[in-house]
């Protein structure tokens, strides 16, 4: 063991060099890579036990096993022998690189105000060059949905990897996403206007409700129209009405669910997306027959009332995907931002509550990618797909076999080094030549 | 002021007048009535006990003068026959704000927190007012006095319900007519507290419960040692509180757990409390008779919730359902177990509610003798006033009720509340009951009259041969008046009836107008008596299956606490923490509570055998940082607050408690918050969920107090500025002030015999002393070693620093000075002052020697302790072993219980659980939870549980809809909201 240790000590201090400021974003791909002899997990539930992976030009040529195969090895060989390989993890609904420091004001941009904000886009302003988001890698997390919050309609998500100079390199799919808060049939009492604290039927959540359904209604019909006067909000509806954003509803209450459902059908929507959706496992039927994938609220979440089961949280994506929902995990909540690398171990918790690992690793790679819309390009270890992957010491999904030796995004190996890595080489040095003395 | 005369000269003409038999009369001549007034025939309630059958009594100037079978009458009296009736002393309620306005709230102008008094010449907390007076702010308030007459009151005790030490209150009887002078029967009556702060003062401390406890006791203190002449300034607020002391103590709580907090307070500080309850009383029931207080119950019961939405059923908690069902029993098992009570109106919104409630806990088994004592001797007694309220004796105030029957049957009339001698007069009790069928004849028609109805509020159905016809009865003193409309429906004529009936008689006889103004007569002759069924048909009292009570009484709850068990592990993997390290294919016995034998093949005996196979067993996890269980966090009245201690707040009923049993977690301390330097005491606690309170508690830790650093005490997030201190160069400052004050008050203390105790300085001579150890909330490595050296000059060590996100910077000098390390496996970037955290933060510290533990600050997190240890083996690759202890073995040495708990080894407390694989793993559950050899977390009983949870969901379901349907009033649903728990949580809602 301390043997370890030290290796991971010394491959830390190697791999830092003198790096002090952050880290670069890797250039093009420019030689091929083959990884031999790992365990590779494609993220579509199958594995090979011992797999021979080669990408080139930032593509993945060849998954195959290599005992079988009399493939020719390309370009840089990496002998991962015992390890693993896993395609990138994907943290939709995420508020990455919009807020730094949460409790200071000036590094946080999630939330503007108003409520109907389909227009605003969170792209822009995310920062590539965050320390939060640099801190995401070495946990194998390399995709993220950057989403905004608050309001009614928060605006318009796009997905970036995370390895790049500015928000433009960064995307990978440019506002896929509209996000709504859906109407809650609860609200909480105005004690400062001397109602009573706590939690208290919503009495105005219909006309909530139908204002959205309004706010639809009238995109439409300004669309249709020669669309002499500007309107932004309602311009930037086109493209949900096209199809080309996906409507993603943030919703937990059954009651509200089925009222989600309802708009859909309303709305004509071809996809819409559940975010949170605490009760979305007693309604499976109604979910099923409308075609409405989900994004689970995260596992590490303690149960909303005082009679739900303690497990709750960490078994709602099993019973949605049991019941044939397709699902992904998704992380938001208190210190969402930062703990957005423990998403691998969202998915572990639903693999140690019942469900097979290969499909709990679905919830993070490949069923993401479908709900998102780039599983054409990122989410399993397949030929024709992005090189977006990398190799773990061990069982990735488990704290103690999470481990990134080799990140790579669109097949160029990004850098494993953090503002934490940092430090934490500054102070062993510190201690280490205190020993020496 | 014409009226006022007017309403005089009317008493005047029939009553006495002795109070002011010495002042000047210059409206007339003096008149004194010193006549008698004897109550005859009547059965007669003398006390809860005991009852004189067809009795009578006398009455002058206000007072009972004989009672029994038979008195002597003199002559100059009025007698009043009371055949058929029944009399009873009328009620008492020492709880009351009748009369009372209001104080007004104090304004806030500059929108900053106040830290200081308003007042001069009293004590420092504006929330302490024992100079208040109810009688300064009384006057007589006629309309609410009759809504209590008309539920059976005659003498309230009322006060002034603002702060926590209220001042005294004043006994009124509430006689209908007269002045002040004589409904007083006492202005000092009893003294008033509460938990609640003064609305006339807008300061700050205390903000906690556990403040308002404290502040309480040191004010008890403050006040022995002022008494002693010592002070050098007036305290008119202490010299009223002694004053105040031969009083009865009534202290106001809304909450089940304040009122065991309340007597705690008062066990403290000599003084037993009559405490004002909840009404939940029954679910800790033990604990409630151990405070030997007789408890002021409202007579309130929770509405059902409106649960037609089927959505809105799904939000309401098992217990609030179950209280819903259990409170109506509140009373019986009060009077069961022999625990003392009253009854009060007060908390009750709609005051019609009173009877009916007062029936539904006699349906649901309260003795009616009991009830009876609980409105009048009870009380009574608690005011000293036995012999003059409360029971009717000779020389006791002539306060009772005449009533047309048994006060605990539905279809009572209370007729008369007597207050001082004088009658309030509710319904007429000389009423002729006219109820029956008639044969009414008017003109030349010849109509069937039927009166039903209640007697005093009779109605009528008249027919004219099969036709109805429309009418409209009032019966008012004794006179009758009844409109016939036409039997042709187009037209608008009426035919008015009118009698006078003075006594009962099968024949009314009256003077009939017609339509056209002619008079005429008519006469109704009975021909049948009437229904006897005929109210029967009102709704009863329904009466559900009650749930059982459990320990807690909600979801996941217990019938009763898990017990000490004799159980034999088999052939686990033990993960000793002890030089033995990770035994494979072990057995680990378990008897009397402790860890008895490790070791191959052990023998079972009759002891209950656990396969353990291809599972882990381990010590409890232990979070040496955790905010569950607590009704408060933090104290932010003033900057330093370690006169508070969280031991006082445990809240016993959080679910979390239960949710961290399931995973693995059976010790926390816990902390209070870190809104100030100095913060409070701690509680270290074993998770026994049901438990009292009290019994959580770590008996054989030693004491703990919260310190804190950086940004939450130097309030950065907050748009206030005005507490010091805002920066870090003034928290040092804090600390050198307070222990330097220590020191000079530690001297004092020697010194002078009479000195005065103040809890917080004793509280920081211990920390001086090393009795007690600091635990302290910090982030950056310069105020980290700012605290070392503040510590090491008064020549003390800082324990434990918690958070601790820069201790890797400065872990040699934390090894130096000797402190262990407790911190979050990988929390950063929340607020500026972590943005230098890092994973490797416990790796590092652990390299350098220290104690290092791992630990939650969340309910979430805590019952995931395992996996948080883990991440150190994947941010730095701590030893698993290791790594393992950072969540037992050591958080047990920083805490110093390391002798009882955080290993398996023989002699330990058997604090053990059962994980279904490697412990670190993110893939394995905990199985069983045991703690001291009891099962408190099982998952097969998990299952059971959730099964039983939704039967009894879907009973009470049943039960509330119909409820509903039965014309009980409902209420909305109010969901509870999950509160997440941190250091800077201010305020619990």
């Amino acid at each position: 063991m301390k043997i370890f240790r030290t290796t991971i000590l010394m491959l830390l201090i190697s791999i830092t060099g003198n790096i002090t400021a952050q880290q670069t974003p890797a250039p093009k791909q420019t030689e091929a890579v083959t990884i031999v002899g790992a365990k590779a997990h494609l993220g579509n539930g199958e594995v090979i036990e011992n797999s021979l992976i080669i990408f080139e030009n930032g593509k993945i040529t060849h998954v195959m096993d290599a005992l079988t195969t009399k493939m020719q090895y390309r370009g840089e060989i990496i002998n991962a022998e015992g390890k693993h390989v896993y395609p990138g993890f994907i943290a939709p609904n995420s508020t990455l690189g919009l807020v730094e420091i949460a409790a200071v004001r000036a590094t946080d941009d999630e939330d503007e105000i108003g409520e109907m904000l389909p227009h605003l886009r969170s792209l822009i302003a995310y920062n590539a060059e965050s320390k939060i988001v640099e801190s995401m890698r070495p946990n194998g997390v390399l995709i993220g949905q950057i989403t905004p919050r608050g309001g009614t309609i928060s605006g318009t998500s796009s997905i970036v990897q995370f390895d790049a100079w500015n928000w433009e390199d960064a995307a990978i799919k440019k506002d896929d996403g509209l996000h709504i808060n859906w109407p809650n049939s609860f609200t909480r009492g105005r004690w400062w206007l001397g109602e009573e604290r706590g939690m208290k039927p919503n009495k105005e959540y219909a006309d909530q409700v139908l204002k959205l359904s309004q706010f639809f209604n009238n995109s439409k019909a300004f669309l249709a129209g020669k669309q002499i006067d500007i309107h932004l909000p309602f311009k930037a509806m086109e493209t949900v009405f096209t199809g080309q954003k996906k409507v993603y509803i943030h919703v937990n209450g059954e009651k509200e669910i089925l009222d989600a459902i309802q708009f859909k059908k309303d709305q004509n929507l071809n996809e819409m997306v559940l975010v949170g959706a605490y009760d979305a496992y007693k309604v499976t039927d109604k979910l099923k027959d409308n075609n409405i994938a989900v994004l689970a609220q995260r596992p590490h979440l303690t149960p909303s009332n005082d009679g739900d089961h303690y497990d709750a949280s960490y078994k709602l994506a099993k019973t949605l995907s049991d019941a044939g929902i397709l699902v992904g995990l998704e992380g938001s909540g208190q210190m969402e931002t930062m703990n957005t690398r423990n998403l691998p171990f969202y998915a572990g918790t639903v693999a140690a509550h019942g469900m097979d690992k290969e499909d709990a690793l679905k919830l993070i790679t490949s069923n993401t990618a479908k709900i998102l819309g780039i599983d054409e390009f990122v989410g399993t270890l397949e030929g024709g797909k992005d090189a977006t992957l990398f190799i773990s010491e061990g069982d990735a999904l488990d704290m103690r076999g999470n481990r990134i030796i080799k990140a790579f995004i669109q097949g160029r190996e990004v850098s494993l080094e953090t503002h934490q890595t940092e430090l934490y080489q500054r102070y062993s040095n510190k201690y280490k030549s205190q020993k020496k003395k | 002021m014409k009226f006022k005369i007017l309403i005089l000269t009317l008493f005047l003409a029939h009553s006495s007048l002795q109070a002011q038999e010495y002042f000047p009369d210059n409206k007339g001549v003096k008149a004194k009535n010193n006549n008698y007034m004897v109550f005859e025939n009547a059965k007669i309630h003398v006390d809860p006990n005991t009852i004189i059958e067809n009795g009578m009594f006398a009455v002058r100037n206000g007072k009972i003068t004989a009672i029994g079978k038979s008195i002597v009458v003199p002559e100059n009296s009025i007698r009043i026959d009371l055949k058929g009736k029944e009399v009873y002393p009328s009620f008492i309620d020492i709880y009351s704000e009748f009369g009372i306005k209001e104080p007004t709230r104090a304004g806030n102008e500059n929108g900053e927190p106040q830290y200081e008094a308003n007042r001069e010449g009293y004590y420092w907390n504006d929330h302490i007012r024992p100079e208040n007076k109810a009688i300064e702010h009384f006057s007589f308030n006629k309309e609410e006095a009759e809504k209590l007459h008309k539920n059976g009151f005659g003498v309230v005790n009322t006060h002034v319900a603002d702060g926590i030490i209220r001042g005294s209150g004043i006994l009124v009887a509430l006689k209908p007519e007269g002045t002040e002078g004589e409904r007083i029967i006492s202005d000092r009556s009893a003294q008033y507290l509460s938990f609640e702060k003064s609305n006339q003062s807008r300061q700050l401390y205390p903000t906690s419960i556990m403040g308002a406890m404290a502040l309480l006791r040191q004010t008890y203190l403050d006040a022995s040692w002022y008494a002693q002449g010592k002070s050098k300034n007036k305290d008119l607020a202490l010299e009223a509180l002694n004053r105040n002391k031969d009083l009865v103590q009534i202290f106001k709580t809304d909450d089940l757990l304040d009122e065991l907090r309340a007597d705690k307070v008062g066990d403290d500080s000599g003084v037993q409390y009559v405490i004002f309850g909840s009404g939940n009383e029954f679910e800790k029931l033990d604990e409630i008779k151990n405070t030997n207080a007789t408890i002021i119950v409202p007579l309130n019961f929770p509405e059902a919730y409106d649960l037609e939405d089927p959505f809105m059923a799904n939000y309401v908690s098992l217990q609030d359902m179950k209280r819903w069902n259990q409170a109506p029993t509140n009373l019986k098992m009060l009077a069961q177990k022999g625990i003392p009570f009253v009854l009060t109106t007060h908390n009750l919104k709609d005051e019609k509610k009173f009877k009916p409630n007062l029936l539904k806990a006699v349906e649901y088994g309260l003795d009616k003798k009991a009830a009876l004592a609980a409105l009048t001797t009870t009380p009574a007694k608690i005011i000293g006033q036995e012999n003059k309220l409360g029971v009717l004796k000779e020389g006791a105030w002539a306060n009772f009720l005449i009533t047309s029957g048994d006060f605990f049957d539905k279809e009572t009339v209370l007729y008369e509340n007597w207050v001082l001698g004088e009658r309030a007069m509710l319904e007429n009790m000389n009423v002729v009951d006219l109820r029956g069928t008639y044969s009414l004849k008017v003109d030349e028609n010849q109509y069937e009259l039927k009166i039903s109805g209640k007697p005093n509020d009779p109605k009528a159905e008249v027919k004219l041969g099969d036709k109805k016809i429309k009418s409209k009865l009032s019966y008012d003193d004794t006179w009758i008046n009844l409109l016939l409309s036409s039997p042709d429906s187009t037209k608008t004529e009426f035919t008015r009836l009118q009698a006078k009936v003075t006594s009962k008689s099968d024949e009314i006889s009256g003077k009939a107008i017609l339509n056209n103004g002619s008079e005429t007569t008519f006469t109704a002759v009975k021909t049948k008596p009437a229904a006897d069924d005929s109210d029967k048909k009102e709704k009863e009292i329904k009466v559900f299956e009650v749930l059982p009570v459990t320990f807690p009484n909600m979801a996941y709850g217990n019938t009763s606490l898990p017990k000490q068990e004799n159980i034999l592990f088999k052939n686990a993997t033990v993960w000793t923490n002890t030089e033995q390290g990770i035994l494979e294919n072990t057995d680990v016995l378990i008897s009397n509570g402790k860890i008895s034998a490790i070791g191959k093949d052990l023998n079972a005996g009759n002891t209950r055998v656990i396969d353990a196979t291809g599972k882990h067993l381990t010590a409890g996890i232990i979070d040496e940082h955790s905010h569950l269980a607590a009704s408060a966090i933090n104290e932010s009245g003033h900057n330093s607050t370690a006169e508070v201690t969280m031991e006082d707040v445990i809240d016993p009923n959080d679910i979390n408690i239960y949710r961290n049993l399931a995973g693995g977690v059976t010790t926390i301390q816990l902390l209070h918050g870190s809104a100030n330097p100095i913060g409070g005491r701690s509680a270290i606690l074993k998770l026994k969920w049901g438990a009292p309170a009290q019994d959580m508690i770590f008996k054989e830790a030693p004491k703990f107090i919260k310190f804190a650093l950086g940004e939450n005490v130097k309030q950065s997030n907050r748009s206030s500025a005005n507490r010091f201190p805002q920066t870090r160069m003034g928290v040092e400052q804090v600390f050198i002030d307070y222990f330097g004050r220590a020191k000079q008050y530690e001297q004092e203390k020697k010194n002078d015999k009479n000195f005065r105790k103040d809890l917080e300085m004793e509280t920081l001579v211990e920390i001086l002393n090393g009795e007690r150890y600091v635990s302290s909330h910090s982030y950056v490595q310069s105020e980290i070693n700012m605290l070392m050296k503040v510590a090491e000059a008064f020549d003390f060590r800082i324990n434990t620093f918690t958070h601790i996100l820069e201790g890797y910077k400065v872990a040699d000098k934390m090894k130096e000075h000797g402190v262990g390390a407790s911190t979050f496996s990988d929390w950063w970037a929340y607020k500026y002052e972590v943005k230098d955290a890092i994973p490797y933060n416990a790796a590092i510290m652990y390299d350098a020697g220290l104690t290092v533990a791992i630990n939650s600050d969340d309910s979430e997190m805590s019952r995931r302790l395992n996996q948080e240890a883990a991440k150190t083996v994947k941010y730095g690759g701590v030893p698993e072993e290791e790594a393992w202890k950072f969540v037992t073995l050591n958080p047990a040495k920083l805490m110093h219980i390391e002798q009882y708990v955080g290993s398996v080894q023989t002699g330990r407390d058997a604090d053990v659980v059962l994980w279904s694989g490697h412990p670190l793993s993110i893939y394995t559950k905990a199985e069983k939870t045991l703690i001291e050899g009891a099962v408190y977390f099982d998952l097969e009983k998990d299952k059971a549980m959730r099964e039983e949870i939704e039967l009894q969901k879907n009973l009470l379901t049943g039960q509330m809809l119909s409820a509903k349907n039965g014309g009980e009033k409902t209420r909305p649903v109010s969901p509870k909201e999950e509160q997440h728990i941190h250091c800077n949580t201010l305020e619990i809602h």
